[in-house]
């Protein structure tokens, strides 16, 4: 019977797991042929009241301005003036310096801890300068460039890294974990995703408010696998939320290369679809590109249009903190084998190719850059480092815990010998 | 002055806090134009529109977390999970954002906001209908725990926690809702309308958070409960003949220490009695704050009555629920002593 009719059962063939792994690892030749890149200005720019059904394929895309030749070109172009972008350069040129002090500074020891933010400098320095004050990021760790292209003082973040003495935090978190309400960035908090879902929260604050102002919210690709992911995006999409979802692929969590995080979704964008959310990916390392598309989803959101999610395509190039190293797990040279190339150097190119900046300026900005940070560092030091001079009271490690201290915490405060 | 449950005790102060202050928005799973499915927000959206009082998706932490981030613009939401036994996939919101946003940023962003549940045993709710999760919220630094026994109580605690500056976690013991239990499931129920404590007052009024209320005063052994067990360790002290002062703690954190202080100074004797499970329950800090403060007037072991240290059952609902017979040996033994 099962010949005629087909129904016989098929010899069981045993299951096996699958689980993804990156195309190359320590010692193998970096290979990015997998990434595929659209060429720049090839992505048409929509008008920001577009049906999200009509551009699900930015989704799979990659928005960029800057060609090879460090020419701007196509419909995302022409949004800064030269004085702008000079500003833009500067503040990714502060955030790399920043960091490179800081890295020394914690091998000094003066500091337990620090995470760069190289390579990935262009995402958070331009998305800040199309924001407009009274916005709220909800930032990840990594989006140090929010704070310097939003004026916030080097100084306090060297406080706050140091946890000395004018720690704005009172030296209650762990170095880089910034809080400034008055620059537009919420509290960072180690528990990732969690400020995702908030921000969406405050967007709708501000809905429900009748206010206009906006809120950004920040995740990395990893991180986008916590459940909190979900949350923002089932909630900004039910309510359209006006906030702008950003999410920076710098290709690794940690250790883990992207694919475990991302699957078989094609693009963490993609992700966006399902909820009916626009989605665009953007070249995380093309300031203009990156200026350009939270300028468009920004006004989604302040003309109650709802949310945008935006993934920002770039490379870590350092290690994931002080404390990894990423020789163990992925190649040295990979970075330099990246194909979308460096945040400050394509701007710099971009405004020598302008007639507007030069080598010698940049080198002399360099200087200028340096001079300012090391002048930062010790106007900080002076107020103490982690293991060295002043800090904050054992009696602040009391305070803040409620608005107004209960009975047994200044019982414990008396303990401890305050 | 209007009898009324529990249930509409807690839906008239978010309805005069939602009054008084238009920054107090409501909203979780089928809150909005359902009213509640224990219709604690009936009526709430018809009158303040679906931005102040609205459905959510079915996600704990969606909720929770949207709350942090609305608490961070300025606004204090009144959010409700709609079992205790649900909370858990928002309890990284609530213990790693809410209760620490103040101290982590200094107090340039905070979590005015409290998360409504309905809590406690004794309805067949079975595993996941009937938890008493208090002690995973005072476990936290940050967060402020409060369980209701009345509708008096139930609604000046909502409204102070609604106005408070800190994160409430506000538990409403379910079996409480439409009425007093005393744990005789076997008798008839009473409603609130038959008891005084339904007397509740209209308009604005508080009961402020961290005072407990001697809701019997004695000699003989002082007994601390909250929530539903306050009306058992009522029935059971007087199912026992024992001149019991009987402790309704309210808020567990901040905990009013000085009242069972002064009452176990007094009477020498405490027992402890929760539905939670036993172990690492509310009442081993109680009973080892009462050690500490109180040793030398102790003249018995500090005794615990809690639910067993089992999964809540189903079947075995009385065999599990520390009923009046269950705490009137324990006043006995410690009586004995």
């Amino acid at each position: 019977m099962s010949e005629e009719t087909g129904t016989g059962t098929p010899p069981e063939t045993p299951l096996s797991l699958h689980v993804p792994e990156p195309a190359v690892r320590p010692g193998d030749t970096p290979d990015f042929s997998n990434v595929t890149i659209a060429r720049a200005g090839q992505v048409p720019r929509p008008p920001v009241d577009v049906a999200p059904d009509d551009i699900r394929d930015m989704a799979f895309s990659i928005i960029r301005v800057l060609n090879r030749d460090a020419v701007a070109v196509g419909p995302w172009a022409g949004l800064l003036t030269a004085e702008e972008l000079r500003d833009g350069l500067k503040h990714m040129m502060t955030l790399r310096a920043f960091d490179a002090r800081m890295m020394i500074a914690q091998r000094q020891g003066k500091t337990s801890f620090y995470m760069q933010n190289l390579g990935e400098e262009a995402i958070a320095c331009a998305f800040q300068k199309a924001l407009t004050p009274g916005d709220m990021n909800f930032p990840t760790y990594r989006q140090a460039g929010l704070l310097i292209a939003a004026g916030y003082p080097l100084v306090d973040m060297m406080n706050q890294i140091y946890s000395n003495e004018k720690d704005p935090l009172k030296g209650r978190q762990l170095p880089i974990m910034y809080s400034s309400r008055d620059h537009g960035f919420y509290s960072i908090s180690g528990n990732l995703a969690t400020q995702f879902i908030q921000a969406v929260g405050w967007g709708m604050a501000s809905a429900i408010k009748g206010d206009s102002k906006i809120s950004a919210a920040w995740i990395g690709d990893g991180s986008t696998a916590e459940s909190d992911f979900h949350a923002g995006l089932v909630f900004a999409s039910t309510y359209k939320a006006p906030v702008v979802l950003n999410i920076v692929n710098n290709q690794w969590a940690i250790s883990t290369f992207q694919g475990i995080a991302r699957g078989g979704s094609g693009t963490f964008a993609a992700r966006g679809l399902g909820f009916g959310i626009p989605s665009l990916r953007v070249d995380g390392n093309d300031y203009l590109a990156v200026y350009a598309v939270a300028k468009w989803a920004i006004e989604r959101a302040r003309r109650n249009l709802g949310p945008t999610l935006i993934e920002h395509v770039t490379y870590r190039v350092g290690g994931h903190s002080t404390s990894d190293d990423p020789a163990a797990y992925r190649p040295k040279t990979e970075s330099d084998a990246w194909p979308l190339g460096d945040p400050v150097m394509r701007l710099k190119n971009h405004l020598i190719e302008l007639g507007e900046w030069s080598d010698e300026r940049h080198t002399q900005a360099e200087a200028e850059i340096r001079d300012e940070i090391i002048t930062a560092q010790k106007e900080a030091e002076k107020h103490g480092t982690l293991h060295s001079g002043q800090h904050p009271s054992v009696r602040d490690m009391f305070e803040g815990v409620y608005a107004e201290m209960p009975p047994h915490l200044r019982r414990q405060r008396q303990q401890a010998g305050y | 002055m209007t009898r009324r449950t529990m249930i509409e005790a807690i839906r008239d102060a978010m309805d005069v806090s939602m009054e008084r202050n238009d920054d107090v928005v409501v909203f979780g799973e089928d809150v909005g134009f359902f009213g509640g499915v224990f219709r604690c927000t009936a009526g709430l959206q018809k009158k303040y529109g679906p931005s102040r009082c609205f459905d959510t998706p079915i996600s704990e932490a969606g909720i929770v977390g949207a709350a942090i981030g609305m608490a961070g613009y300025g606004l204090r939401p009144c959010v409700e999970i709609q079992f205790a036994d649900y909370v858990y996939p928002a309890y990284d919101q609530i213990v790693s954002e809410a209760a620490r946003i103040r101290y982590r940023s200094n107090g340039q962003f905070t979590a005015s906001m409290v998360v409504r549940m309905p809590t406690g045993g004794g309805i067949f709710g079975g595993q996941t209908h009937s938890q008493s999760p208090e002690a995973l919220f005072t476990h936290v630094a940050g967060l402020k725990t409060v369980v209701p026994s009345n509708p008096h109580d139930a609604k000046g605690l909502l409204i102070a926690a609604i106005e408070d500056d800190d994160p409430v976690i506000f538990l409403e013991p379910k079996r409480l809702y439409n009425g007093p239990f005393d744990g005789y499931h076997d008798r008839p129920v009473k409603p609130w309308s038959s008891s005084d404590l339904g007397e509740v007052p209209d308009g604005h009024y508080t009961v402020p958070l961290g005072k407990a209320n001697v809701v019997r005063e004695g000699k003989a052994v002082t007994m601390l409960s909250y929530g539903t067990m306050v009306h058992v360790s009522l029935a059971a002290a007087e199912a026992a003949g024992v001149d019991a002062e009987i402790i309704d703690l309210r808020t567990l954190v901040p905990l009013d220490l000085e009242t069972i202080k002064q009452s176990v100074l007094k009477t020498g004797r405490c027992v402890v009695v929760h539905e939670a499970t036993l172990t690492s329950g509310f009442g081993a800090e109680l009973a080892a704050l009462v050690q500490d403060e109180c040793f030398f007037h102790l003249e018995a072991p500090v005794r615990r009555v809690a639910g067993w240290d089992t999964p809540y059952p189903h079947a075995q609902e009385w065999d599990y629920f520390p009923g009046p017979d269950r705490i009137a040996r324990a006043l006995q033994e410690v009586l004995e002593v």
